[in-house]
């Protein structure tokens, strides 16, 4: 066992002596009899760093990642390409080994950071005011829930079902601490409600949840969602995705009061789920509510420029149980990685990337619903992901069709059948620039073929 | 001094421009893959098309490179140099963490993919699950919280569905003066009342007034053991035997875990739910503020209740080798789970490292990593006595456990220089400086958490370093009062950027 300390016998001998006492276990006498432990820990013994990372490749080999296959999955986090400058900052110790920034002197270059970044964010989203990140997409919906109910004080929380299931589950859960009701507005051809959305509307609704495109991928009139909010006084929080965003109106220019979402797309790898980062902004009259670090311009003792955390008196550290949020440490690493994506794609390259996976999105979405036995759940527009019906039978149905694809090398998908019981038929199928139209092509190849079989089988089998 | 009147270093001299500000109209890194379908118009209603694209910065890639490698210098870090602050355990983060946690089949693993297709991920996280348990002495675990503040809203909310469960309605959870801020900012978060508990002459949980304050209204204690003090609370049982006869939970802040590895388990001490940090004990990189992780681990009786989904392990009946799998209970009207706390599974590419962690260490090294961290924080604190206990001293018992409160009052006091003051000539030094100004009952605290991966050299500097600074104060405070000299900028006014928040790059 070598471990990552540094103490010889000497030192050992040398420190004891200075502390005045006999031996390391000596210690530890201040804990009592009663709660120790008298038995070593029961884990294996530590290994050389080549058998750990033999083990990690083993356990890295029995997972079927973006590289070994074609994916279309998306519902949340999708397989863009990362840039190589973004490994290589992102490694840096400069970046990666410090602590949240509490001596800003010896911290500029992570506030700075932050400050480009809450930049990039307030530019994408059309808000003034952004904070440095928050833990991830749903909790980050969570967070925004939560920063509405302390400003209204009101009840009731409504959530569009076009919201990501995850996002939904999280708010139920956390709405129960807080005491708040959360209710839902059904979708009607792939988008929220309005009607439903104005029927359920009362003085006593603290927010309206939305997300841009939404689960199914639709493009949602923000606009009109938020002005029938507005005229019951109640927040509106979209959760969009940041990617889309040089093709889609910025949520703050249609009335939207705070704009939150999963920041993954942007520069951060899958990672089964996280790190990624959240991102969260509003507009200027939430600024002294919002939760999370935020940092702000200033100057130092001799008149430079620099940056410090500010606002910190809605914090945890200094207001303890008044404060805005629990949030501590967040996902700065994470977001560091979001705003030198946004920097290498550019003010050109995020109109591009958006009209691109547009372009194909439609290209996609027209050729698969070509397929016998395959069409749109909806024909509203879509910008990088669509839902598909198929033919078959049932949810179980769906998901031998997926298992048919993955044997010829493509996920096809999300099954939406996981989430909506009112689509055990449908595929959610999500494209990014890595997806070219041979991968698509390649797609209604396998999925057509799959489906058919799918329904071949259950035909031999009525007829048997 | 002359540097602060005639700046120096080339940093010092050079003004800070952000990204926004660099570029020029046209400048451009990324270059998209062609067009390859036909394009096709109106595929945004014009409503919804974005009118003004979003003024991102327009700069080549060898000019952002150097403006991030640029401002990275403008950082401290812990690869370059010591890092004691207090509570946030700043080890040594092994590389190989970063290098496995980058493997493909880990980093470009979707969240979504068919758990029989993520069979590598799965098993790491059920046995990451096992190893966590066993250190918390405590059979159940939960990987999906994202740092330390929100396993405590797990805590609390799994508290909250217990008692619920029970058909009980409490309303109050108790916390020491000595606690961390998150702890009572989560209480109110889950809905409850923040009840203070006071401190003994020890340092300890006040028993009498843990007594008076514990009914049956109290669903919860909250507690750090060993405290933000760096005391183990010796009166542990009798808190535990309290707090669960009026059937409250004990909450156990895993922020302090590093000090007891081997010897001494949460669940053993009386705890129903324990976080861990794993960005603090398990050693993921700090990140300039994450990312983190912080799994829950918790007894039985909180088992039903924990969150969704959960990995499990399967043996297949025909005997073949164990399937895992991601147990969502979907509408299962048997779960009381509380349900999601966020996406997916939590930060996997976390738990990747911590997973790699244990592996390296295996049972001693835990272990050892516990020891080491107490020997060099007695062993600091020793050294800082005899130099500076008169102006420093400690501010409860004689020795600590991983880390150590220090009181500044008497030397701002004797020299007049605050504990502040101190900190910021320690950067001069080439030292981090230990936190400050917490935990809040110490009056001008320094808590300093050296950690197990520190040579005794470099303690012995740091140790040096506080003594010359004291001296020095002592012949002119001025010196301290106006540092830091050497570092990229000097002291932030921070009310004016309070007063006139601008928190944003003007485009
Ligand atoms: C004692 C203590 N409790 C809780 C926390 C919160 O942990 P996190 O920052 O991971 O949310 C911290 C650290 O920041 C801490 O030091």
């Amino acid at each position: 066992m070598a471990g990552y300390t540094s103490v010889t016998p000497e030192d050992l001998a040398h420190m004891l002596d200075v502390i005045g006492v006999g031996s390391v276990e000596e210690l530890f006498d201040g804990i009592p009899a009663g709660v120790r432990l008298r038995r070593p820990i029961d884990l294996p013994p530590g290994q050389p760093e080549q058998a750990v990372y033999a083990e990690l490749r083993r356990l890295a080999a029995r997972n079927v990642s973006t590289e070994d296959e074609i994916t279309f999955l998306g519902a949340g986090m999708y397989d863009h390409y990362v840039p190589s400058i973004i490994d290589m900052l992102m490694s840096r110790s400069e970046f990666l080994t410090p602590y949240t920034p509490y001596q800003p002197e010896v911290s500029q270059g992570g506030l700075q950071v932050m400050f480009e970044y809450q930049t990039a964010i307030s530019e994408l989203t059309g808000l003034p005011v952004s904070n440095a990140s928050v833990y991830e997409g749903p909790s980050a919906v969570g967070a925004a829930a939560y920063m509405a109910k302390l400003a209204s004080k009101r009840p009731r929380l409504l959530v569009s079902r076009g919201v990501h299931p995850h996002s939904r589950a999280t708010l139920e859960t956390l709405a129960v601490g807080y005491g708040t009701t959360v209710e839902e507005i059904a979708l009607e051809d792939g988008v929220t409600e309005l009607d439903a959305l104005r029927a359920a509307l009362s003085d006593e609704v603290g927010a309206v949840v939305i997300q841009q495109p939404n689960f199914l991928g639709t493009i949602e009139d923000v606009t009109a969602l938020s002005a029938a909010a507005h005229e019951h006084g109640a927040l509106v929080i979209c959760a969009a995705d940041p990617l889309t965003l040089g093709v889609l109106e910025a949520p703050g220019n249609q009335g939207v009061d705070v704009c939150v979402g999963e920041g993954q797309s942007l520069g951060n790898r899958l990672d089964f789920g996280g790190p990624s980062f959240g991102f969260f902004a509003a507009t200027e009259k939430h600024l002294r509510a919002m939760p999370g670090r935020i940092a702000g311009e200033t100057t130092d003792a001799d008149g430079r420029r620099g940056f410090v955390l500010t606002l910190q008196t809605r914090e945890q550290h200094i207001r303890r149980e008044k404060a805005t949020s629990n949030i501590c440490t967040s996902q700065a690493l994470n977001a560091l990685g979001g705003v030198v994506y946004l920097s290498w794609l550019g003010r050109q390259g995020i109109v591009e990337l958006g009209e691109l996976m547009l372009q194909r999105t439609h290209y996609a979405r027209e050729t698969l619903a070509a397929l016998d036995g395959v069409t749109k759940l909806h024909d509203r527009p879509v910008v990088r992901e669509f839902a598909l019906r198929l033919a078959v039978s049932d949810r179980e149905a769906v998901g031998r069709v997926l298992e048919r694809c993955a044997a010829a090398g493509v996920n096809a998908g999300y099954a939406l059948g996981r989430s909506y019981d009112e689509h055990p038929d449908g595929l959610l199928v999500a494209i990014t620039e890595q997806r070219s139209r041979a991968d698509i092509d390649r797609l209604a190849e396998v999925l057509g073929a799959a489906v058919a079989a799918e329904r071949a089988t259950v035909g031999a089998g009525a007829t048997a | 001094m002359t540097e602060g009147r005639n700046p120096q270093s080339p940093q010092q001299r050079e003004r800070a421009t952000t990204i926004f500000e660099k570029g020029a109209p046209g400048r451009r890194a990324f270059r998209a893959p062609d067009l390859d379908v036909p394009a096709v118009d109106g595929l945004i209603p014009a409503a919804s098309r974005r009118a003004a694209s979003p003024r991102l910065p327009e700069a080549s890639e060898p000019e952002i490179v150097r403006h991030y490698v640029n401002l990275s210098k403008r950082n401290f870090d812990l690869d370059s140099g010591f890092y004691p602050l207090g509570s946030c355990t700043m080890k040594h983060n092994p590389r190989l963490h970063e290098r496995v946690a980058a493997l493909p089949g880990h980093a470009r693993l979707h969240p979504l993919q068919d758990p029989r297709r993520a069979q590598g991920a799965l098993e790491l996280m059920f046995e990451l699950q096992g190893a966590l348990a066993e250190v918390a002495g405590l059979p159940h675990v939960s990987l999906q919280p994202s740092a330390g503040s929100h396993g405590e809203l797990a805590g609390l909310l799994l508290t909250r569905a217990y008692h619920a469960d029970r058909g009980e309605q409490r309303t109050k959870v108790l916390t020491p003066d000595s606690a961390h801020g998150t702890n009572p900012a989560t209480v109110t978060m889950a809905g409850y009342e923040v009840v203070k508990v006071a401190l003994d002459a020890a340092g300890g949980v006040d028993l009498d007034d843990l007594r008076a304050k514990t009914d049956e209204n109290v669903a919860c204690l909250m507690l750090t053991n060993p405290s933000t003090l760096g005391i183990f609370d010796p009166n542990i049982e009798q808190m535990a035997s309290i707090v669960h006869e009026t059937g409250a939970t004990l909450y156990y802040d895993g922020a302090n875990l590093n000090a007891i590895m081997g010897y001494s388990r949460p669940g053993d001490m009386g705890f129903d739910i324990v976080h861990f940090n794993l960005h603090k004990t398990f050693t993921q990189p700090h990140g300039g503020g994450g990312p983190g992780a912080g799994p829950i681990a918790v007894s039985d009786r909180i088992e039903p209740f924990l969150p969704r989904p959960q990995v499990v392990r399967r043996a297949p009946s025909n005997g073949g080798p164990p399937v895992y799998d991601l147990d969502e209970d979907r509408g299962g009207r048997e779960s009381k789970s509380i349900g999601k706390l966020r996406g997916f599974q939590g930060n996997y590419g976390v738990f990747v490292r911590t997973y790699a962690y244990i592996r390296s260490l295996g049972a001693e090294g835990l272990k050892d990593v516990s020891e080491v961290a107490v020997l060099n924080a007695n062993y600091v604190l020793a050294r800082l006595r005899e130099k500076v206990g008169d102006q420093l001293p400690l501010a409860f018992g004689e020795r600590c456990m991983h880390e150590f409160v220090l009181s500044g009052a008497p030397m701002k006091k004797q020299l007049g220089i605050r504990t502040l003051d101190l900190a910021k000539r320690l950067l001069d030094h080439g030292v981090h400086p230990p936190t400050v100004y917490f935990p809040l009952v110490v009056e001008e605290a320094l808590l300093v958490e050296p950690t197990e991966t520190e040579t005794r050299e470099t303690l012995d500097q740091f140790v040096d370093a506080v003594a010359a600074i004291v001296a020095e104060a002592a012949q002119d405070p001025e010196i301290a009062r106006n540092a830091p000299y050497t570092t990229p900028v000097r002291r932030l006014d921070e009310a004016g950027a309070a007063k006139r928040p601008r928190v944003r790059q003007a485009l």
